[in-house]
């Protein structure tokens, strides 16, 4: 066994839990998650049903934790993990598998599949069957500070862009702030008129707010290779920067995963809870609305439709306030069939958007979300994740489809009346 | 042995011994299991009414939306044999009598004609649920040397023991003890086979529940 295999072996050991022991014994070979996951749907590749990518480590399970499997391991009788065949399973355990968690509410004995996915990298990440491109964000992550390499200048620049464009202050390392607002590499890169936008709603709302010069960067790729370790170090940054800063909530960028690593993993990574609160920008703007803290003038007229990510709908439990928000700007809001808990994934979460090898695969398990959206024909596509924005992006140009995709804050911003802008973070 | 000495050892040190294997197997089994244990969930809980472990140990006994369109099978073929089972077992009135030997408690049967009726629902929806198996991609993929036996151990007692009460095939002292049997060794397997769920699958739904319930979702 090589040195990484039995490190490998050692964490999967390590992450083995209760839950996990009771779901493999309570699976039937029934197969229905297939059935929720769609890179099966889209494939028909039955080595896409989701338990199956956990086999590795339900042999495992067996041969280390059970009597009757201990005794097969004596007498020769079972068949050890092997690195060629972790290698085998990275495609099924990395880019085919987004952690969307559809699976997870469909099996009928009630097992929580993505769950066991997720502990399952942690083996596949020590044991150095991660891919590439999850790897490198990682690295970059760790030791830039951002899975795209964006330093702080960057975001300064960033910022004196939508100062000077939205006649607003973009606060930063401001000590007691309510709010520190997080971005992701996406958001600063791509999508800058995501910071405009918050500026505007703070603004209006008479919400202090501030960005942290040492934690800017919510995504954590170290989540999605399965490295707690890395995870933690990323995830330690925000927690130092937000205590630091003695801010009351830390909220999460329009980014699912991120949203994940912060909301749920964060206190469990860094082993204790939390001093401050962490929301995802759509709850904030949705407690804004119910508060009568937002207040919006016009609507949009074309026909539009959310995509709701899944980590922050499923996996979150945030899905009425990005309807409620929808409809307070849109005229003609359509829902796409399955759309809120169990809504398709853009197939690009879990870092499989970061994953080259896996864009053809992508692609073809995308077909699901094209015929989501050819249900409802929408004009544009609103959705809360910029990670989904691209995946979704990259996969209507693929397929030919004519409907731009927008952040619902920014669509938001735009309504935000101007003359009551006037009240000063 | 003749078939006298057959059954009456299948009703006397049989039964016990398997009895015994079936009680001390689920013990040892469910220790197995929940004594890993798990970490306590640090992250500030969200709460929404419905979601917690004990509403999905119940939510999850229906087929969530839009999911029998695309398995029609496995749900009615799956509710069918289940239920067919559990009404062949549990409301069969000498099955009764035996608990009530065994255990002290009882309850009221059903009449003989219902619970042979039910026997033949349930043994043909454990044939198609058995085609189904061999004929979707899937279910075959998954499938391994534990899914054809354990099948195979669940079909046999209801078989035998609708054969001996139809007196078909055999002697009905043969059959009886032929019954009897398959059930012992549907007891003696079960703790070590996946038809272990029939225990675990409270406490996976119950742990499914839970931890996303934390997150306020109902699952």
């Amino acid at each position: 066994m090589s040195a990484s295999l039995e490190k490998g072996v050692r964490v999967l050991k390590e992450v083995i839990d209760a839950p996990i022991a009771s779901y493999f014994n309570s699976c039937v070979h029934c197969g229905l998650c297939a059935e929720a996951c769609l890179f099966y749907t889209e494939t028909g590749d039955p080595k896409y049903t989701p338990i199956h990518k956990l086999e590795p480590m339900r042999r495992l399970y067996e041969q280390e934790f059970t009597l009757l499997g201990r005794l097969k391991k004596m007498v020769g009788l079972s068949r050890p993990v092997t690195d060629a065949e972790l290698g085998e399973w990275q495609e099924l355990v990395y880019n085919s598998c987004t952690l969307c968690g559809r699976c997870s509410v469909v099996c009928p004995v009630g097992n929580d599949i993505v769950y066991m996915v997720r502990k399952f990298r942690e083996g596949m990440s020590a044991s150095g069957h991660a891919p590439e491109g999850i790897k490198g964000a990682v690295n970059r992550t760790v030791s830039i500070g951002s899975p795209m390499g964006v330093k702080l200048p960057a975001v300064q620049a960033q910022m004196r862009h939508v100062e000077a464009d939205y006649g607003l202050p973009i606060p930063l390392d401001a000590e007691g702030a309510e709010y520190m607002v997080m971005l992701s590499s996406m958001e600063i890169i791509n999508f800058p008129e995501y910071l405009g936008a918050i500026a505007k709603i703070m603004n209006q709302a008479g919400k202090t707010w501030t960005l942290c010069s040492t934690a800017f960067e919510a995504t954590n790729a170290g989540m999605q290779i399965g490295n707690s370790d890395l995870a933690r170090v990323i995830v330690s940054r925000i927690v130092e920067g937000a205590e630091r800063l003695k801010v009351k909530t830390v909220i999460s960028p329009e980014c699912g995963h991120a949203y994940t690593a912060l909301r749920w993993e964060g206190a469990n990574l860094i082993g204790r809870p939390f001093t401050f609160q962490v929301k995802h920008i759509i709850e904030v703007l949705g407690e804004f609305q119910e508060q009568g803290l937002l207040k919006t003038e016009g609507f949009e007229t074309d026909r539009l439709t959310f995509h709701d990510p899944c980590q922050l709908a499923r996996r979150g439990g945030v899905i009425e306030p990005q309807r409620k928000l929808m409809k307070m700007v849109a005229k003609d809001f359509v829902e796409m069939p399955d759309a809120g808990f169990m809504n398709w994934c853009c197939g690009g979460g879990g870092g499989a958007s970061a994953i080259e090898e896996g864009e053809e695969l992508r692609l073809e398990a995308f077909k699901m979300k094209k015929s989501q959206l050819d249900a409802v024909k929408p004009d544009r596509l609103v959705t809360a994740c910029a990670n989904c924005r691209i995946v979704l992006e990259e996969g209507l140009e693929h397929y030919q489809m004519d409907i731009p995709v927008v952040g619902l804050t920014e669509l938001i911003a735009e309504h935000v009346a101007e003359h009551i802008s006037e009240k000063g973070a | 042995m003749n078939e006298i000495q057959l059954l009456t050892w299948v009703r006397g040190s049989g039964l016990d011994i398997a009895v015994s294997i079936f009680l001390m197997g689920v013990i040892w089994r469910l220790f197995e299991i929940y004594s890993l244990g798990r970490k306590k969930d640090l992250s500030a809980s969200r709460c929404v009414a419905g979601a917690s472990g004990w509403h999905t140990i119940f939510r999850r006994s229906l087929p969530p939306q839009g999911m029998v369109k695309k398995s029609p099978v496995s749900y009615i073929g799956g509710y069918t044999f289940h239920i067919g089972l559990a009404i062949v077992v549990f409301l069969f009135a000498p099955h009764i009598l035996l608990i009530r030997n065994l255990t002290g408690l009882s309850w009221p049967g059903l009449p003989s004609q219902f619970v042979d009726l039910a026997a033949v629902v349930t043994m043909a929806a454990m044939v198609v649920v058995l085609a189904d198996r061999i004929n979707k991609p899937v279910k075959r993929y998954l499938s391994t040397f534990g899914d054809w036996f354990t099948w195979t151990v669940t079909f046999l007692p209801v078989l035998t023991g609708w054969l001996a009460v139809r007196h078909l095939l055999l002697p009905y002292t043969t059959m009886l003890a032929v019954h009897i049997l398959c059930v012992e060794v549907l007891l003696v397997v079960l703790p070590f086979t996946k038809l272990f769920h029939a225990f675990t699958l409270f406490g996976s739904r119950w742990f499914n529940g839970q931890v996303n319930g934390h997150k306020g979702v109902a699952v």
